[in-house]
């Protein structure tokens, strides 16, 4: 268990187990480079070893540097340095604990599966199942237990966050800052550079307009038809969040959550384990009417007023489609800069709006689009990011 | 935009209410009807020097307890009404650069060369424009003035970040100038229609209350402290009406400020009672949408009614 005197050999041993353990943090998704490993190796020796929790504390203050890495952090190391009689490397097979019977705490996949063998699988692609065109009536009220995200998934994810180029020049502020080509004359700074002149001198500085991005509200259709895209699309709200600040997240199937700050969590595992907790009914059935008509009254203010784009991710599959659904919808278009709405339904080729709901919700939609796998997510950000058309409204509208 | 108004004109002082009671009888002496809660919240504002951040929907009297609050304590009431693009210059002081360039041409017609006397010069006390924000930090011979920030909501993220740092300190630093401290701070009152959510950095400083829609018998009791002159049979309707209106699923519910206009208007009309004519002619002092407005056509309205005018 302890080890008291480093022979010269352990020493060495040593030192690769706290690389192998760096390399295991950095495939768990940690950032970790090369600096925190000489920091390990130069903190080590000054620390008794023997003394485990002296050794997690000190590896936990090099290569911790985030809040949210410390339950990877916590995780990986359990399983790397075992309290096991000698000090194994253990970075090609790391027996898993027997956890069938416990459910797995977030991220403990992601460490285990970076620290077995590399296997370079892709993201599985989506099987097409049938359409389920039933919509449970009975709310399903159980707590879903979102199935732990593996480290394959978890890279890709962060390369097509790599990849977003999020929009950048959507909406001009009110707000000022100095700009050579602005129109507005900064006074100020043009006074105090003059008297470095004694006032001789004018050198006009000016002001120009800043531009911030847009918000983005997600509502997002939890229902059952939906849930084999739920888990991916709040990976991929979760990510956008990350990159711009002001994103609000709804979840609804028979009612409307707001997982806003479940989401904020900046490791993808917790937040997801805390929206499945503040949602009640996973997988139930949908009332699209009803959530929405919730949005429109409860939230609508609070969160469309800065000129946000709506994206409603849904299959838009409603029991009860009536004329109440048009009206909602269309009073949420009316209240927001762009409602782009998510189908994964179009991803089959003769897809045709038959359904009465889809009908219903067309007619308001700026924009009608697919989102189903990664790609489509791709192009959904392609499409974030170009600029908005200019917002005008035709003022006579289709009837519904 | 922002104004600062003396609403006392007397210069005297009032000593601050020693207990929940005390205020509640000093804001219904100016004709505030508060809820015990209200009462409390302000109270204790007071007591700890804690800002008072006040939500609630539009029309509830939010912004009327700063208003009544600076009245009654004998207070100066400095208003700033927040938009999107509030920023220092507008909110808490701007330099006179028109006056600045006079002064620099004027010393060198003079032919004063000293580059250091100039730039202390003209960044002095007189060339400062002050803002609300400003003005509540300076001292005032009344004691420490109410300072009223309405609809913070409307304002943007970054002027929330700049107010934590005035709230917390209450001083202010420019950079040509120095640092302006309030002897005593200020007694300050946030508004806000949560149009979006204010940060929780800003509400940890503050007192949080929500302002409801008051009950019927406050209601009531309003209206007639409000309307003079209106009969007692009309405003038991329209607070009724009113009411049976909030219990409606209704996309913007009236305020207390829409009672108050509808009843005016209807004594202003001369109505006796409410009758449907009279209530379909007036009914935009009330509803502001025109989906609500629809909503409120044929047998809602005559359901509606009918419970705002039975004689129980």
């Amino acid at each position: 268990m302890a080890i008291n005197h480093l022979a010269p050999d352990k020493t060495e041993q040593f030192a690769d187990n706290i690389v192998g353990f760096a390399r295991a943090l950095r495939a768990a998704g940690m950032p970790v480079g090369p600096g925190a490993v000489i920091d390990a190796m130069n903190a080590l020796p000054v620390i008794e070893i023997g003394n485990r929790a002296d050794v997690f504390t000190t590896l936990e203050a090099i290569f911790v540097k985030r809040h949210e890495h410390a339950l990877i952090f916590r995780q990986a190391f359990n399983l790397f340095f075992r309290a096991s009689e000698e000090w194994k490397h253990m970075l090609d097979s790391v027996p898993l604990p027997d956890q069938a019977k416990k459910k797995p705490q977030a991220g403990s996949r992601r460490v285990q599966e970076a620290m077995s063998q590399p296997k370079m699988t892709e993201t599985p692609q989506h099987q097409e199942h049938d359409l389920r065109l039933s919509v449970s009536d009975k709310e399903i009220l159980q707590k879903k237990d979102f199935a732990q995200m593996s480290a394959a998934e978890i890279t890709e994810a962060l390369r097509a966050i790599e990849r977003m180029r999020l929009p950048q020049a959507e909406l001009l502020t009110r707000r000022r800052q100095p700009d050579p080509r602005g129109l507005r004359l900064d006074m100020r700074r043009t006074l105090r550079a003059s008297l470095r002149t004694g006032g001789d001198i004018i050198d006009l500085h000016r002001l120009g307009r800043i531009e911030k991005p847009a918000p983005i509200v997600a509502l997002l259709d939890i229902s059952g038809s939906m849930s084999e895209y739920t888990r991916l699309f709040l990976h991929f709200l979760h990510a956008v969040g990350d990159a711009r600040k002001r994103v609000s997240v709804f979840l609804f199937g028979t009612r409307l959550t707001n997982v806003t700050r479940a989401l904020r969590q900046r490791d993808p595992d917790e937040a997801l384990a805390s929206c499945s907790a503040a949602v009640e009914d996973w997988a139930g059935g949908t009332r699209i009417s009803a959530s929405l008509h919730n949005f429109n009254k409860l939230w609508a203010r609070r969160v469309l007023s800065q000129g946000a784009i709506v994206l409603l991710i849904s299959d838009g599959l409603e029991r009860e489609a009536d004329s109440r659904l048009a009206f909602e919808m269309d009073r949420l278009h009316r209240s927001c800069r762009r409602l782009i709405w998510l189908n994964p339904l179009l991803r089959f080729g003769g897809f045709e709006a038959k359904a009465q709901g889809i009908k219903m919700m067309l007619p308001h939609v700026d924009e009608f689009r697919p989102v189903h796998n990664l790609s489509s997510i791709q192009e959904l950000i392609t499409t974030l990011s170009r600029p908005l058309p200019p917002h005008h409204r035709s003022l006579i509208r289709p009837a519904a | 935009m922002t104004s600062a108004t003396n609403t006392s004109g007397a210069n005297t002082s009032v000593v601050l209410p020693a207990s929940v009671d005390a205020m509640l009888e000093l804001l219904t002496s100016r004709g505030y009807l508060a809820e015990r809660s209200l009462a409390t919240v302000t109270y204790l504002a007071l007591r700890m020097g804690r800002p008072l951040f006040l939500e609630g929907e539009a029309g509830v009297g939010k912004t009327e307890i700063a208003k009544v609050l600076s009245a009654a304590l004998g207070r100066k009431l400095i208003r700033l009404q927040c938009y999107e693009g509030l920023d220092v210059s507008s909110a808490v002081y701007e330099w006179n650069s028109a006056a600045q360039m006079i002064a620099i041409r004027m010393a060198e017609a003079a032919g004063d060369t000293d580059r250091d006397q100039l730039s202390s010069d003209i960044f002095a006390d007189r060339y400062m424009i002050k803002r609300p924000l400003l003005q509540a930090l300076e001292p005032d011979v009344a004691g420490p003035p109410v300072l009223l920030i309405d609809e913070l909501d409307r304002a943007d993220e970054a002027f929330e970040a700049y107010l934590l740092e005035i709230l917390s300190d209450f001083q202010v630093t420019i950079p040509e100038f120095g640092t302006v401290k309030a002897p005593h701070p200020p007694i300050v009152i946030i508004t806000s229609n949560r149009t979006r959510e204010i940060h929780d950095a800003l509400k940890r400083r503050c007192l949080y209350h929500w302002v409801d829609y008051p009950a019927a018998d406050r209601e009531l009791a309003i209206v007639k402290s409000r309307v003079p002159g209106i009969s007692a049979k009309l405003s038991q309707q329209v607070v009724r009406f009113v009411q049976a209106l909030r219990n409606q699923d209704f996309y913007k519910s009236p305020g207390v400020a829409e009672t108050i206009d509808w009843a005016t208007a209807l004594s202003e009309l001369d109505a006796r009672s409410l009758t449907p004519q009279v209530v379909g002619d007036t009914l935009g002092a009330l509803l502001k949408y025109q989906d609500d407005i629809t909503r409120m056509q044929g047998d809602t309205l005559q359901k509606v009614l009918k419970e705002a005018t039975s004689e129980n």
